[in-house]
């Protein structure tokens, strides 16, 4: 059979149109690079929008004390020091323009008294820094971004996804994927590519992510022999809705806690005032009057436990469910009813009174929600350069949660949007720079066009009687949740990863039935095999950190080991199979140094005591 | 355990029928989570279009019982336990694949709207709005694109002849929210006069009634852009001051009455009105 290919070519493709991907797209355009922007779902629906909380930017509207350094510092700490400190530290510096940059484009952020950017307290963020409108930032920067882009000359292709990344052996010379909407195949060439793909955490039963966050990008960047870095370190949100059941994972927003809700147990207490960790005793409040003065007091009073960064609060809230001191349905309290008056909670958190009220039955101002943890974030992902975005592929870009390095082993609510923000810009002008720099198009090797078109068509050719891919999907989300949870041991993720080698020769056999016409199950057949990619590459990475730390807590480890905190884990396919090292990771100059803190080099720990007690009980 | 029967179209381009389907369900399910168990226990190519399954994305739009709704903000229990539920596509619309349907309409629209431009920063650098008069605004800016106004409105529901020159109520939003936008220094006056078909609008307000967001669409977008297309245009004391002071000098003469009137226009529309 041939198969006819629809065919273009740019300076530029971006995969991915969430906050990362139109932002380098804008960025490649200005630099009048002939641009491309790919999603696979329509334009303005990417993760990004559903980002509920804020923006982290230290703009200092609210506390004149906070600055770039704090935010720095903030940032590597709530990373327990495994972060790229370059990364970060252009974060915290170019993160207030990228917020201005967005009013500047008609973005309109709630205003303080004095009519500039208001900012909300957030989980481990010293001072109150997060832009942000109401409980639908992610809303209003991904419109902000999508109505600027429009008059770009940037050509969106909507609904198209994206499989494999061509090369010629070292450099990348375009991509190949198919429209959803019709199953016409396409190829793309480009002198550069830009990945904005997201997560993975569709591999997980209970997220708060989307059909889309199957880790493609992930998976193609490793194929075309890109390394990946960190990929064990997994972000649970403390606070995902727990019941009924259909609505499990969906986020609650971490601003519920930032004005003024607490986290209560069955037995009425605040909990969080149990599980603080020598790392942060001196910046958190240790009674519960101090806490609450905090909140209009904070230069002398210390912050609320119930924000600390949100490895600490997830694994607090296992310990207390695990402990039998629980809510009716597994989950714990999430009180801010009793704290805050009715209107004010309207106005803050409009979508969250929504949310509960329309599919929980649960009206937040008079009552408290039931919350736990759900699978947010990826913090691994592709290894990058800091100044460039580049990935050790030439060609090659990397922005958003897909790249790795800035957050370190656990990243802070709000950090996420301003990273699409500083990192998309430099992308796409890492990405415009390198195309420049290119005479022509490479020729796409027509060879790996064939092979893709195979892949990607292989479903629809197999024996009859084929593998589901919904059950395989299920399977592997079950094998996720159980053992590469939020506490792991050898032992289980030895069986995730038997149980992805059976899935994987499983997933080869999948047969779909119907056309080529937006057939969701064909979708799922192809976007199954880079989810066991990510999901085996998380697995390897976790057994081979034997410690705890961030997103990361082994209950056979439990100690926070120094030797750890200078090496990142890196994994790269090599002639067919994932291949992982230690790598060191460079340590920060010496002044940067001083703005960790004296404790610095004593590392952030997980308390071995807690993580063993929830294990065992 | 429960089970909940549902009448999907499914169909192409080329024409299609309802299909039932039976699945079990648990408590607090959406309509969404239902057409989820049919895919995966009877219809696995079934093809529908969600990404957030909580009202953030705008997504999953589809008309359950012939009612323009969200489908992840649908719960099942607001049905009577035996009462059929069918789910047909958005009907403004072509179709593409059963519950999904052509949309480029909205985003070639989205393209005709001219972009947001600042005015200059004050003397300190900053930007400063006040609250109040951002608030007005944020309304608008809560639009998730569901497009399900567009769906209702009757302009373009049955008339594919109007969609060349009717934006529809969806970016009589957009345009509401940039004309009232503190800081905008664009003028696009002219433009919603002339090309994007206010003047089919005789504020029906079944877009209003639709929207998930609650965006009081008529109210505050639709007739507040009328009066100010009327005041601008047809009031020449307006006129005058707006070509000496105009928002960014661009005056235009006062000009004949704008587009064609709606088909089912039941009130005279700006020009006279
Ligand atoms: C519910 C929720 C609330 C959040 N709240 C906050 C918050 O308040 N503050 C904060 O900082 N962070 C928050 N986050 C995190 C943050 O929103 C995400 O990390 C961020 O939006 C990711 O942006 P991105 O640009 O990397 O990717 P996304 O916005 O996820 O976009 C990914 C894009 O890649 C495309 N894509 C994927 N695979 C392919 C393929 N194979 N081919 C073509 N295209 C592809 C998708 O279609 C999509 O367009 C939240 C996350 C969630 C889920
Ligand atoms: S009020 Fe106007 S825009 Fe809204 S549905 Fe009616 S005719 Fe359409
Ligand atoms: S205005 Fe309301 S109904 Fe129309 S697209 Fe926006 S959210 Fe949907
Ligand atoms: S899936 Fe996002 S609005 Fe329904």
């Amino acid at each position: 059979m041939t198969e006819t290919i629809d065919r273009h070519e740019y300076d530029v493709v971006v995969i991915g149109a969430g906050g990362a991907g139109i932002r380098a797209a804008i960025e490649a355009s200005a630099q009048g690079a002939r641009t491309a922007l790919v999603c696979k779902s329509l334009f303005g629906k990417a993760h990004t929008v559903m980002a509920e909380g804020g923006i982290a930017a230290a703009l200092r509207n609210v506390w004149k004390e906070d600055s770039w350094e704090v935010h720095f510092r903030d940032t590597m700490r709530g990373g327990k020091l495994l972060n790229n400190w370059r990364m970060a530290q252009l974060h915290a510096q170019e993160a207030p323009d990228r917020v201005l940059e967005l009013e500047e484009w008609g973005a309109l952020f709630d205003r303080t008294e004095d009519g500039l950017i208001l900012q909300r307290d957030f989980g481990g963020h010293r001072y109150a820094r997060l832009a942000h409108v109401g409980d639908r930032t992610g809303l209003e920067m991904i419109r902000t971004l999508q109505n600027h882009a429009v008059h770009k000359g940037i050509d969106v292709h909507m609904e198209c996804t994206i499989r494999r990344l061509l090369t010629d052996g070292d450099a990348v010379t375009g991509c190949t994927g198919y429209w959803r909407g019709t199953g016409q195949l396409v190829a793309f060439g480009a002198k550069a590519i830009v990945l904005a793909t997201g997560g993975f955490g569709k591999a997980w039963k209970i997220t708060s992510n989307s059909w889309e966050y199957t880790g493609d990008g992930i998976a193609m960047a490793l194929d075309a022999g890109a390394d990946l870095i960190d990929m064990e370190m997994t972000q649970f949100h403390p606070t995902g809705m727990v019941w009924p059941p259909s609505v499990r994972g969906i986020l609650v927003t971490e601003g519920v806690r930032g004005d003024g809700g607490t986290l209560v147990n069955s037995l009425g207490r605040r909990f969080m005032f149990d599980y603080i960790p020598d790392f942060f005793r001196k910046d958190t409040a240790l009674t519960e009057d101090e806490a609450d003065r905090w909140y209009t007091d904070k230069a002398n009073n210390r912050r609320t436990p119930d924000l600390l960064p949100r490895d600490e609060v997830a694994r607090a809230i296992n310990a207390e469910v695990k402990a039998g001191r629980g809510s009716p349905h597994g989950g714990v309290f999430l009180d801010i009813a009793s704290r805050r008056d009715a209107d004010y909670i309207r106005r803050r958190l409009p979508s969250m009174y929504h949310q509960f009220k329309e599919l929980a039955d649960v009206d937040i101002t008079a009552s408290a929600m039931e919350v736990g943890p759900t699978l947010h974030y990826l913090m691994g992902g592709v290894r990058v350069e800091a100044d460039t975005a580049a990935t050790t592929v030439p060609g090659l870009f990397a922005a958003g949660e897909v790249a790795a390095g800035m957050h370190g082993a656990n990243r802070l609510g709000g950090n996420s949007l301003s990273d699409l923000l500083v990192f998309g810009r430099r992308a796409g002008l890492g990405a415009a720079a390198h195309a420049a720099s290119q005479r022509s198009w490479r020729r796409p090797d027509e060879a790996q066009v064939a092979l893709s078109t195979r892949e990607i068509l292989a479903p629809f050719e197999r024996p009859e009687v084929g593998e589901d891919p919904y059950q395989l999907h299920g399977l592997l989300q079950r094998t996720m949740q159980a053992n590469a949870g939020i506490i792991r041991t050898e032992d289980e993720l030895t069986r995730v990863l038997a149980d992805i080698g059976k899935l994987r020769a499983r997933a080869l056999k999948v047969r779909v039935s119907g056309g080529r016409t937006y057939n969701p199950a064909w979708h799922l057949a192809l976007d199954l095999l880079s989810m066991l990619t990510c999901a085996e590459a998380t697995a390897l990475a976790a057994l081979r950190r034997t410690e705890s730390r961030g997103g990361h807590t082994r209950s056979d480890f439990p100690a926070t080991d120094l030797a750890w905190g200078s090496k990142n884990v890196v994994t790269r396919r090599r002639d067919g199979v994932l291949v992982l090292t230690d790598e060191p990771i460079p340590a920060p100059p010496d002044d940067l140094h001083r703005l960790l803190g004296d404790d610095a080099p004593e590392q952030a720990r997980v308390e071995p005591e807690l993580v063993i007690e929830a294990a065992r009980s | 355990m429960t089970e909940a029967t549902l009448r999907v179209w499914r169909g192409d381009r080329d024409g299609g029928a309802f299909e039932d389907y039976t699945v079990p369900t648990d408590e607090g399910m959406v309509v969404l989570d239902v057409i989820h168990k049919v895919q995966e226990l009877r219809a696995p190519d079934l093809a529908v279009r969600w990404n957030c399954k909580a009202g953030k994305c705008g997504s999953c739009s589809a008309e359950i019982n012939g009612a323009p709704r969200l489908m992840c903000m649908t719960r099942m229990n607001t049905f009577d336990p035996g009462e059929p539920i069918t789910v047909s596509p958005i009907k403004a619309f072509p179709v593409i694949k059963d519950l999904v349907s052509d949309v480029s309409f909205n985003y070639e629209k989205a393209k005709t709207i001219p972009a947001f431009a600042a005015r200059p920063k004050e003397a300190d650098g900053t930007r400063r709005m006040y609250q109040e008069e951002v608030e007005r605004v944020q309304e608008f800016h809560k639009c998730i694109e569901c497009f399900l106004c567009q769906d209702v409105c009757h302009v373009i529901r049955d008339h594919d002849e109007n969609k060349m020159a009717f934006s529809g109520p969806r970016y009589f939003v957009r345009l509401a929210a940039l004309e009232m936008h503190p800081l905008d220094a664009n003028d696009r006056m002219e433009l919603i006069r002339a090309k994007q078909g206010l003047g089919f609008c005789n504020i029906t307000k079944c877009c209003t009634e639709v929207c998930p967001e609650h965006i009081k669409i008529t109210d505050n977008a639709i007739i507040p852009l009328k009066e100010r297309v009327v005041t601008e245009f047809y009031d020449p004391l307006a006129w005058a001051k707006r070509r000496v002071f105009g928002r960014s000098g661009r005056g235009l003469p006062p000009a004949a009455a704008p587009g064609p009137s709606s088909p089912h226009s039941r009130e005279p529309e700006p020009p006279s009105a």
